[in-house]
């Protein structure tokens, strides 16, 4: 009988997921450093969520638990998720999120392989759009912030207790630089005078700039380790780049720049951890550049016009719809075909 | 700087912009032919019976000369080319004829098919060798010479020569490219034979030259055989033959796949409905050349060829063997198998296949066994979904979409297997070899395309019984209107009780004809709709197409058993 190949090089799917994993380290690490401790309370309550609710559909859908739990998928989507999250989000918000996340936009579409949207995506929309003052809530980061909570005290606030005496909700957190720009914009502010607000850093938010460089240094990892191919943060941010500095160019009072828009929200952590989710995105080399070309463009359009201050999430989830398409549209030449 | 080539490259690829001499695709598994190329060839003690499957190429049975218990010489032919495409089969040594019969064969299916027995004599002795002038006669003669010759490919792919070597006179044949790369891991028999015998595959490759009047001819070798480049580029510089060039190709599998090679030596890409001779290119591997060399200038036919026994033995080496001799001796020559061997592959680790047992011959398509164990080719976890992450396309040579592939063979989704270009797989493994789900990808093309080609011939072969029977119908329509009419006729002309009577007579025997024919038409159409139900209508074929179909269906079942042996994934549809 024929089984042949013999060999096999591939990485299994699990290390794969450990190293996507391993890349999302730094960003936690800065996390902590900038915001405080709390954010490792969400990420474990993610976790936790989101590997229970693994096993409990792998047993009613009859799959084998062990080897589907231990791809690290889960894990993965719940970290993602809980990076997107305000940090200090209340627990059920993170458990209802993750529940959506695993439940519905994975499970209920045929588990790993067959999801046709990022389940982080689809979760994080599902809460944007239902509670969406405290999913734009944002804590200022500790060096901003008018009171510091301990570790206890933040891991306390996430489980619903009040704050300590004497602090308002307002002492900790702060409106986003995307959407404090967006609102101070839409008050006839000019770009260069909003931008002199504390919550401004040198290319993006204050703090959250370091979070973002260890994004980068993340993605260079997965680049390095060949997990993901250069097409897509390339395209991703490329594009983002040219939009924004298009503009930027034209009016430079109105339009923030494009160093801004690659250093605020969730550009880097899409650029290399969520428009590169396989399952849900192109397969070809020139797919994935419309791809990300598509989301960049989506999430520029809905920053600057839309309701959101942030787009990506929104635009990662109709790009992932015309993945089919984009796929068959840019089959490559077969070896030996014209065309 | 390397990696910003590297970045270059890969950019380049995806727009489809890089050279056509560059590497697409394909993978680098470790190597592993250290081992094997650490002694000479060596040479085999006569085995004692000696089994010669008929079917060792491509193509039609050989018809058989001989008869049992006849004494045959070495060299004689025992089976002469029948058909268009064949190939003979001659005595490997001298000997009694023991039997004709059905013995196992090395084919991935595993079934037995006919055999020439032969018990050696011990005696070795030659029959008449009569050495052929090449140079003096002209291209039909030394064909007709050749379609005697029994040489196939014996690259692997076991195809006759002579047909190789007959040329479209409609096209020039500009370029000879010589088949050096030997890209699969383990195999080194021609390796060892560039080191060992440049010189004899240079005049091998001065026939083939003159035969296929190509004025060039490129030797394709992979960079990770120095020696053999050495030896060739040596015996070049010593050939009589002009436009001779050795070509050093990176090591990436499966860059000896003709087409491949091809592309990479002369910037050509083949048409995919058309035969490299189409774009004025023909390709041998160098061993057939030798042979080549063998049979003109020595008379010799094909009895025997360079083999690397490797793996899981003692001592991995290559071995000069007759045709015919079991697999054991080979095993038993290099030491035998260590502990833990489980299984014996023909052929190397990404294209091989696993013999069905040792006793089997060695055969023309023979060039490697590899004595496999646990800790060398592990067996594959089980197959987890398909996460999309297009490694398999990454790697893949002919540039095919192999997740989506293997998306539609598993929902039987033929005809979008065949739009997205299934039959342009060569089933070169790579795509499973990267993937990290541990997906049998290959299993799945290879069950899809025997399944295609399953419903194409039944879909002819109902098409057929449809035609007739729409045919018989006609007559039968066709019979009775001419029967109306006689009727009327006689109706007419008849007054008479009498008359009546005769035509009552006369009309039931036209009834029952009428019922003969219905019932024969329903009995046709209950054919045909077995026949378009299941795939099975062979009892009128030749019995040469019918085992073909055998093992096809075999093959399936083979797949079909491994796919569902390796999955315990997984999706909703697999419930169904
Ligand atoms: S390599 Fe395997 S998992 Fe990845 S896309 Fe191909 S078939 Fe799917
Ligand atoms: S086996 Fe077929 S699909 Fe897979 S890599 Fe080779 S040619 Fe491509």
């Amino acid at each position: 009988m024929s089984r042949s190949p013999y060999l096999s090089s591939a990485p299994s799917v699990s290390v794969i997921m450990v190293k996507v994993m391993l890349a999302l380290i730094p960003a936690i690490a800065a996390y902590v450093w900038v915001y405080g401790a709390g954010i490792l309370v969400t990420l474990a309550l993610a976790s936790a969520t989101a590997l229970t609710a693994e096993a409990l559909m792998l047993k009613l859908r009859n799959r084998p638990i062990k080897p589907f739990l231990m791809d690290g998928s889960a894990l993965l989507t719940a970290w993602l998720l809980a990076l997107s999250l305000p940090p200090l989000a209340p627990w059920w918000l993170v458990v209802v999120g993750t529940l959506f996340a695993i439940v519905i936009a994975k499970h209920l579409y045929g588990g790993l392989g067959y999801n046709p949207f990022n389940p982080a995506m689809v979760g994080y929309a599902v809460l944007l759009i239902s509670f969406p003052v405290i999913m734009t809530h944002w804590p200022a980061p500790l060096e901003l912030a008018q009171a510091k909570l301990s570790f206890a005290e933040q891991y306390q606030f996430i489980f619903g207790a009040s704050l300590p005496n004497g602090v308002q909700v307002d002492a900790i957190s702060m409106a986003t630089p995307l959407d404090y720009l967006k609102t101070q914009l839409t008050l006839h502010h000019q770009v260069q005078d909003i931008t002199t607000a504390s919550q401004f850093g040198a290319f993006g938010a204050k703090g959250g700039e370091l979070v973002v460089w260890a994004y980068l240094l993340g993605g260079l990892y997965l680049l390095q380790q060949r997990l993901i191919t250069w097409h897509l943060p390339t395209a991703f941010l490329g594009a983002l780049a040219l939009m924004a500095g298009a503009f930027y160019l034209v009016d430079a009072n109105h339009f923030a720049s494009p160093v801004f828009h690659l250093f605020t929200g969730a550009s880097m952590l899409g650029a290399f951890f969520i428009i590169t989710d396989p399952v849900s995105g192109p397969t070809t080399p020139k797919g994935k550049l419309i791809f990300a070309v598509g989301i960049a463009v989506l999430t520029y359009l809905i920053r600057v016009y839309g309701g959101y201050p942030d787009g990506v999430a929104f635009s990662v989830l109709l790009m992932n719809m015309c993945v089919p398409l984009i796929d068959a549209w840019t089959q490559p030449r077969v070896f030996g075909h014209s065309k | 700087m390397n990696a910003l080539l590297n970045i270059v490259h890969q950019v380049k690829n995806s727009f489809g912009l890089s050279a056509n001499n560059t590497v697409r695709g394909g993978v680098h598994p470790a190597e592993h032919k250290q081992e094997s190329t650490t002694l000479t060839i060596g040479s085999l003690a006569l085995s004692k019976r000696l089994v010669l499957p008929l079917r060792q190429h491509v193509g039609h049975l050989p018809k058989v000369l001989v008869t049992v218990g006849q004494h045959v010489l070495k060299g004689q032919l025992l089976a002469e080319a029948e058909g268009n495409i064949s190939a003979a089969i001659h005595a490997p040594t001298s000997g009694v004829v023991l039997a004709i019969e059905d013995a196992l064969i090395p084919h991935p299916s595993g079934l037995p098919d006919q055999c020439i027995v032969l018990e050696s004599d011990g005696q070795d002795t030659w029959g008449e060798r009569v050495a052929i002038d090449w140079r003096h006669l002209d291209q039909p003669t030394l064909l007709a010479a050749l379609r005697n010759s029994g040489i196939v490919g014996l690259g692997g792919a076991a195809f006759p020569t002579q047909i190789k070597l007959r040329t479209n006179p409609k096209v020039q044949i500009k370029t000879l490219v010589v088949n050096a790369a030997e890209c699969e891991p383990y195999i080194t028999c021609d390796d060892m034979l560039m080191r060992e015998r440049a010189a004899d595959i240079l005049k091998g490759v001065e026939i083939a030259q003159y035969l296929l009047g190509a004025e060039e001819c490129l030797i394709g070798i992979e960079d990770n055989k120095p020696e053999a480049a050495e030896a060739m580029r040596q015996a070049c510089a010593n050939s009589a033959v002009k436009n001779l060039q050795v070509i050093v190709v990176p090591t990436q599998y499966p860059s000896g796949d003709a087409r491949q090679l091809i592309r990479l030596l002369t910037g050509m890409e083949v048409p995919n409905d058309k035969r490299s001779t189409d774009v004025g290119v023909q390709c041998f591997n160098v061993a057939t050349l030798l042979a080549l060399h063998r049979y003109f200038d020595f008379g010799e036919p094909a009895l025997s060829r360079v083999v690397t026994i490797t793996g899981n033995v003692s001592t991995p080496r290559n071995y000069e063997v007759l045709f015919g001799t079991p697999v054991t001796d080979l095993i038993a020559a290099a030491g035998g198998a260590l502990d833990q061997t489980d299984d014996y592959i023909m052929g190397g680790p990404m294209m091989g296949f696993s013999l069905p047992s040792v006793d089997v011959p060695i055969t023309k398509a023979a060039n490697c066994i590899i004595a496999s164990a646990p800790q060398l080719f592990a067996p594959p976890p089980p197959a987890m979904p398909c996460i999309r992450c297009a490694r398999c396309a990454d790697v893949c040579p002919v540039s095919l979409q192999p997740q989506e592939l293997y998306w539609f063979s598993k929902s039987s989704n033929l005809e979008k297997a065949r739009d997205y270009k299934l039959f342009d797989c060569i089933e070169c493994g790579c795509c499973t070899y990267a993937c990290p789900s541990n997906i049998p990808l290959v299993q799945y093309y290879r069950f899809a395309k025997s399944e295609i080609i399953a419903q194409d011939r039944a879909k002819e072969a109902a098409d057929l019984a449809r035609e007739r029977n729409e045919f018989r119908l006609m007559r039968i329509e066709r019979e009775k209107q001419e029967r109306a009419q006689k009727h009327a006729q006689k109706a007419v002309g008849a007054q008479t009780e009498a008359a009546k009577e005769v035509l009552a007579v006369s009309a039931n025997p036209e009834a029952d004809a009428a019922k003969k024919a219905a019932i024969a038409a329903a009995i046709e159409r209950a054919k045909a709709q077995k026949a378009a139900a299941a795939p099975q209508n062979i009892d009128k074929v030749e019995p040469a197409v019918q085992a073909e179909i055998a093992k096809i269906d075999a093959r399936r079942d083979a797949a079909k058993q491994a796919v569902q042996a390796q999955l315990f994934e997984s999706d909703p549809q697999d419930n169904k």
